[in-house]
């Protein structure tokens, strides 16, 4: 159901030698919702993304991964590959990594592997041509068709990977990421280097995800219409601890998360805050007026 | 040398003998030690034996090459149209691609006649037999080094493997070939399967070495565990071929004398030469089929990018392990059918040079693609033999003609990948864009 509880991150912490890179971070993203994550560079919003997905495994902490049907995964115990293919957590990545020579359609059947290969009798049935592969296959074209027609790539199918412009290209790496059957989908920066036509469509694919799908998203996202525009929740880092909480609306009004992004003293935060709220006022009575 | 990067100046008359000049040094310098200073036995030690003259003809052949290629081809205006029009060039490569659905059923109707073609003697035959125990091993190894993008340096070991496996299990059991052959497949995955675990978290280079040692302890375990392997003596008098049960002899129940024919011992000729011929196309056939699989696919994108697959929950570590031991099932057919061929084997047959001639055939064929190698066998190891008269210079003709295709096409004759999969149009995809995996 939407709103609950999907994932649980709890007391996490990642250390490298003496760098604390994610301390002691607790947060919950939830069935249905658009959960973003923030901070300035460097805050260790990439590192949480790989300890969820298992590139690096966390010092401290517990990360849940709640299913509807009451299944729970702990992340930081899995190894990699399994957390997409039991925990059902797909990821995309800050610098796209697609199958560059290898075509659209091919990329989004890379990401069905696992009931292909299951299909094809672990390679064997397939081989010599007995089994459910031809029937298991047309249908993976389906739903990779699926995923190509929402994402708008269906004119480029054939086409190589590596050929599509970069909007086409962060947008197939999100399709493809949806082709695993994921529950929760974490993207990296899906906004990184789109012009505003491109980041309207990218807004577009992702409500439609949250909408149809009944898939949690989990986002990284420095583009402030991005994050303002889609997000149900945002959790603010900054040097890897938590810093603000909430929905759009309490974060944008939050004078640490100014502060943190504007940089300024800790002194001074109180002085912002100040000014936020004369601007707010002023604001405020504007719409009044 | 910084006249050849600006040829347009190199055009007036002081500047080229200032080149000509440098060229003449630095080529006294190298053949004069090289070729102009010679060392001969004597009683006693060694004596130094001057050969001016060899130094002073190469010294003349590097100057008058560059004062030829100054007049010509540098001094051409710039803007000139080039040397091989780019629309000649663009319809060779659509040559090269686009004839490849017409040039490979040929060339199967060719390998079917060819031992019934009236030319076709028993010398042509042994080297088609020998060009196609190349096509096969070539196929093999790109699965490995094509297909999922790992570098194996080593892949004469699992042709070793196949080889032994057979000659030991049909000499000491008296198993027929074609129960061995499976076997000798089987031995050669699971030493496919034992390379594999120690290069998993291996990249680039050091997958490259790696690989490269494994060939180089097989071959010495092979050459030293005399009581098992004969060591050095190879192992002798290993059963030849037969036909399903009925060998190939003179006289009663003999190949001839069963079906009627006069005895020939072409039928041993021609029989092996259908037998490499039948595991070659079976090992393109599957190789064809598993990329049309999902595990076809997984090698193909483990290439491209290892992240990226496991994000997607590919488990690498099988993906690469099937691989390997996909490659090395082949190498290990082609291996029972090189002992049964030759009847005689020993570690000699197995060095470096063979890993490093099977490697050049899948990197000049175009990595990945399966009539790329079946070209680049016949180039290199017919090539081979067309030029066995010029003995010396053979290494150096190959090296040589290596070095220009390379330049001309970098990745190979058959540089476009062809999809496994395609929704409406079939679009190949140009070798620019296919990654070349690791240890590359």
């Amino acid at each position: 159901m939407a709103g609950d509880a999907l994932l649980e991150v709890e007391h996490l912490t990642m250390r490298f030698g003496g760098l604390t890179a994610v301390d002691d971070l607790s947060f919950v993203a939830r069935r249905g919702e658009i959960t973003a994550l923030i901070g300035p560079n460097g805050a260790g919003k990439t590192t949480v993304f790989n300890c969820l997905t298992g590139f690096y495994k966390p010092t401290v902490g517990r990360i849940t991964m709640h299913h509807e049907t009451g299944d729970t995964f702990l992340l930081e115990r899995m190894p990699d590959f399994q957390i997409p293919r039991e925990a059902k957590v797909a990821r995309t990545f800050q610098n796209i990594r697609l199958f560059g020579g290898m075509t659209v359609l091919e990329n989004l059947m890379v990401a069905q592997h696992n009931p292909l290969m299951r299909a094809s009798g672990f390679t064997f049935g397939g081989v010599l041509g007995i089994g459910g592969y031809r029937a298991a296959e047309r249908e993976a074209v389906e739903l990779a068709e699926y995923w190509l027609d929402k994402a708008g790539l269906m004119a480029r199918a054939d086409d190589a990977a590596g050929d599509l412009p970069y909007g086409d290209q962060r947008r197939l790496e999100i399709a493809r990421a949806m082709c695993t059957g994921p529950k929760l989908l974490c993207l990296d920066e899906p906004a990184a280097g789109l012009n505003p036509r491109e980041s309207e469509e990218l807004n577009r694919l992702l409500l439609f995800i949250r909408k149809e799908r009944d898939v949690g998203i989990l986002l990284i996202e420095h583009d402030m219409s991005v994050v303002m525009g889609i997000s149900d929740h945002i959790v603010v880092l900054d040097y890897g601890a938590k810093i603000a909480d909430g929905t759009p609306e309490q974060i944008r009004n939050d004078p640490k998360v100014i502060a943190a992004y504007l940089g300024v003293e800790d002194e001074e935060v109180e002085e912002v805050e100040h000014e936020i709220e004369e601007t707010a006022a002023a604001a405020g009575g504007e719409g009044t007026a | 040398m910084a006249s050849a990067a600006s040829p347009a100046s190199a055009r007036r008359p002081a500047k080229l003998a200032a080149d000509l000049g440098v060229t003449a040094l630095l080529s006294l310098a190298i053949f004069g030690t090289m070729v102009g200073l010679r060392t001969e036995t004597i009683p006693g030690g060694l004596e130094l034996q001057p050969q001016w003259t060899s130094a002073l003809a190469l010294a003349a052949v590097a100057v008058v090459g560059r004062l030829v290629l100054h007049l010509t081809v540098w001094s051409r205006p710039e803007g000139a149209p080039p040397l091989l029009p780019m629309g000649v060039r663009a319809r060779v490569e659509q040559a090269a691609t686009g004839t490849g659905k017409v040039f490979g059923p040929a060339l199967l109707v060719f390998a079917l006649l060819l031992p019934f073609l009236p030319f076709t003697d028993r010398y042509i035959l042994d080297l088609s037999i020998l060009v196609l125990t190349y096509v096969m091993l070539g196929w093999g190894l790109n699965i490995v080094v094509g297909l999922a993008g790992l570098l194996d340096l080593g892949y004469v070991a699992f042709y070793a493997v196949g080889a032994y496996s057979y000659a030991l299990l049909a000499m000491h059991f008296g198993w027929s070939f074609w129960l061995c052959l499976p076997l000798a497949g089987i031995l050669a995955a699971f030493w496919g399967i034992i390379l594999g675990f120690p290069v998993l978290r291996l990249r680039g280079d050091y997958l490259a070495i790696v690989t490269l040692a494994f060939g180089e302890i097989i071959r010495i375990v092979l050459l030293n565990w005399y009581w098992f392997t004969g060591g050095p003596d190879g192992i002798s008098g290993i059963p030849r071929p037969s036909f399903f049960g009925i060998p190939f002899d003179r006289g009663e129940g003999g190949f001839a004398d069963t079906f009627g024919l006069d005895f020939s011992s072409m039928h041993r000729i021609i029989f092996l030469y259908f037998l490499i011929l039948a595991l070659a196309l079976l090992t393109n056939f599957v190789t064809m089929r598993l990329r049309r699989l999902p595990i076809g696919r997984a090698w193909e994108a483990l290439r491209e990018d290892e992240i990226a697959c496991r994000s997607l929950g590919l488990n690498t570590t099988s993906v690469k392990l099937t691989a390997f031991a996909t490659g090395a099932m082949f190498g290990g057919f082609a291996g029972a059918f090189f002992a049964t061929r030759q009847g005689f084997i020993s570690p000699e047959s197995f060095t470096f040079i063979e890993s490093a001639l099977i490697l050049a055939i899948v990197v000049l064929g175009g990595m990945g693609s399966q009539i790329g190698v079946v070209i680049a066998s016949v180039a290199l190891i017919g090539g081979f033999e067309v030029f066995r008269e010029a003995e010396d210079f053979r290494m150096l003709i190959f090296g040589v003609a290596m070095v220009l295709i390379m330049i001309w096409r970098p990745r190979g004759l058959i540089a476009t990948r062809e999809p496994s999969i395609f929704l409406r149009e079939k679009k190949s995809v140009s070798g620019a864009l296919v990654a070349q995996g690791e240890g590359h």
